[in-house]
């Protein structure tokens, strides 16, 4: 199969379907001339005009509540936020418009909208262009929550989300754009949400990993492999919805688990999986339920601070052996 | 008949089609008719939840949106029965929905603040002051994108000019030309604190200048002056010139919300406002052009009263929703409740 990077996947995902469906468009700041900061919608200025490639102003609330009237208006918007720390400055659009706007409407408002959102620290960036945001809108009902970590994964389930009708947060990695990896070519390729993907199968103990951590679970599989350990790398894929049974027959196999995200520890993604194997599959474990993430703190600028606060390989390894499987 | 009176039938009429003003008449009676009954049955038990009235505004409402066609929409507010019954809302529905009965407009799932009708180009109520702004600036978007005549106007009261969803939303709104009105219904308080504690200008219009269309004030207890001004407006948004903002100046006669004891604002100044009240302005007016008699005027009175007598018992004898309805239309797609 030819091989996309994460970028190309997502570049791919949306010409595909703009070019099938008019009323898909993209929105956002820099995403037409410039061609988005990190480059993914390059030449799509060209292909598709100013109307439906816009270059919008410096205003996350009018990018967020004039995607959702549009969405409302039979259209099927991308808005992409250029960092994901920049939602919080639509805030009340995300949570209390877009994400309320069917329930509040007893089911007849349609919001067939996509927001594209880039996450996770790209190496000194600060506190403030680093955050992983996704858990802050897991308690939002009405949203989506998808976190891709390949380039097949970012081009389906970016697919199945514009060719959905509910609102959805997109969270892409930005330590993900560059990665390559193999990529189906057929325009209807879609990846459903709420089913978690087993990336590599192993009986010792399984690794929930979401997003740009699937890679360094991976790496921490290879290194336990040669210590006779063998780890169940699991990717959830979407947060919302959570594909509980995925997670649950993996922990039933091994009995160990490991979560891990560059969140923030407290009150992350993994707090909510943790949780749910603790109602649902506790019988089945051996062992604590260890999360591994950032650190409570704010992402720092110095690069020897930041790597300290996020979560590495070796953190993993230290996890997995806390659980003294051998 | 004098002179006077000849020149204001003949201005009336050749301005305003009959039908025109006897729905204006009608809607303004209802609106009234509707927010009172409201309070009467919010008291009496039948609703369950709080109530922003808009007693003293049917004008606003009812001049902006009869300025409007049925493929135009509009974006409402937390004091919203005005525009909804203004575009078109069934009073029955909406007191149903007030109710928190099935029938309602929204299932009982939203109540006052949240009424929406997609079909009536209502993108909804909304319980968030600024936050429908940006809504309708983006169904004027999907009009322009597609090439549609079509126009969306935005009410907000004048606490809301002061929010960022306005400016940005203007901003934007401004920049791309989109074919959108916003429609400021200033009486005067946001919440319980005069306007003047909370914006350096008078004239709110004048903030439309910062992003590049025309501000217009009206009196907002005109409703003939509203509608003159969004047509107006309307007509310059469907040619592509871009939004108009406009300025309705006028007075909430009743509290922030029903309850709201007041301590704000003295009994004369509210008493003084009464005086100036839209919808006997408009009977005066309507009477004396010779366009309709008194008994005219009664009957259509009358067929309001008995409008909502309907719509209150429709909404007391509709059936509650069941338990199971609080976990339907969150989401299109469930993933077989996965999401929940």
């Amino acid at each position: 199969m030819r091989e996309l990077s994460f970028s190309e996947a997502i570049h791919e995902a949306m010409c595909e379907e703009m070019r099938r469906d008019p009323n898909v468009f993209l929105m956002g700041e820099d995403v037409g001339t410039f061609g988005g900061v990190w480059g993914v919608s390059h030449d799509m200025l060209q292909e598709f005009g100013e109307e439906r490639v816009r270059d919008t102003a410096i205003s996350e609330i009018a990018i967020i509540g004039s995607a959702l009237g549009a969405a409302m208006t039979g259209m099927r918007p991308i808005a992409e936020i250029m960092f994901g720390d920049f939602l919080m400055c639509a805030g009340d659009q995300i949570v209390n418009q877009v994400a309320k706007a069917r329930f509040m409407s007893g089911g007849k408002a349609n919001v067939p909208l996509t927001i594209r959102v880039t996450s996770g620290a790209p190496g000194s960036s600060g506190a403030q262009h680093s955050q992983s945001g996704e858990s802050w809108f897991m308690n939002i009902p009405g949203l989506k929550i998808v976190v891709p970590a390949t380039p097949a994964d970012a081009k389906g389930l970016l697919k199945t989300a514009l060719r959905g009708e509910d609102p959805v947060l997109f969270f892409e990695h930005k330590m993900l754009y560059g990665i390559k990896g193999p990529v189906p070519e057929d325009p209807d390729f879609v990846v459903p949400f709420g089913q978690a993907a087993v990336v590599r199968t192993g009986k010792d103990v399984t690794i929930i990993a979401i997003g740009m951590m699937l890679h360094k679970a991976l790496e921490a599989a290879e290194t336990l492999e040669k210590e006779g350990i063998q780890a169940e790398v699991v990717d959830p894929r979407t947060l919302v919805p959570l594909d509980k049974d995925t997670l649950i027959q993996s922990v039933k196999k091994t009995g160990r688990v490991v979560i891990v995200h560059e969140a923030h520890k407290r009150a992350g993604p993994g707090a909510e999986i943790a949780a749910v194997l603790a109602e649902e599959a506790v019988e089945f474990l051996d062992g604590p339920i260890l999360r591994v993430a950032a650190k409570n703190v704010p992402l720092p600028y110095s690069p020897e601070l930041e790597n300290y606060v996020l979560p590495g390989t070796q953190d993993i390894l230290n996890a997995v052996r806390f659980l003294k499987i051998k | 008949m004098t002179e006077k009176n000849n020149k204001e039938i003949e201005n009336l009429t050749q301005k305003y089609p009959k039908e025109l003003l006897a729905e204006m008449f009608r809607l303004i009676n209802l609106v009234r008719e509707f927010e009172l009954r409201a309070i009467a049955e919010r008291r009496g038990g039948l609703i369950p939840g709080f109530i922003h009235s808009c007693v003293g505004q049917e004008a606003t409402a009812v001049g902006a949106c009869l300025a409007l066609k049925p493929g135009d929409m509009i974006a409402s507010t937390h004091r919203g029965h005005g525009h909804l019954i203004g575009k078109g809302g069934d009073p029955r529905y909406m007191m149903a929905e007030l109710a928190a009965r099935s029938p309602g407009y929204c299932l009982g799932r939203g109540g006052s603040l949240h009424i929406s009708d997609y079909n009536l180009g209502i993108l909804g109520a909304n319980g968030i002051v600024g936050g429908g702004i940006p809504i309708a600036v983006g169904a004027a978007l999907a009009f322009s994108i597609r090439k549609q005549p079509q126009v969306a106007l935005a009410f907000f009261g004048d606490g809301a000019t002061n929010e960022g969803a306005f400016h940005e939303a203007a901003n934007e709104a401004g920049v791309w030309k989109l074919p959108v009105i916003f429609f400021c219904e200033n009486n005067l308080y946001g919440e319980g604190t005069p306007q003047s504690k909370q914006a350096a200008v008078k004239d709110l219009s004048i903030r439309a200048t910062s992003y590049g269309f025309p501000g217009v004030i009206v009196d907002g207890n005109d409703v003939l002056a509203v509608y003159d001004a969004t047509c107006k407006a309307a007509e310059r948004a469907r040619s592509g010139e871009g939004p108009t903002f406009i300025e309705a100046k006028t007075y909430r006669q009743r509290g922030h919300y029903e309850g709201d004891p007041q301590v704000y604002r003295t009994v004369e100044e509210i008493e003084s406002w009464k005086l100036k009240d839209p919808i006997p302005a408009f009977r005066k007016k309507l009477v004396r052009s010779g366009v309709f008699s008194d008994a005219d005027l009664e009957e259509i009175e009358g067929s309001v009263i008995m409008q909502l007598n309907e719509a209150v018992s429709f909404a007391a004898n509709a059936p509650r929703p069941e338990l199971k309805d609080a976990l339907a239309g969150v989401y299109a797609d469930t993933h077989n409740g996965l999401v929940f």
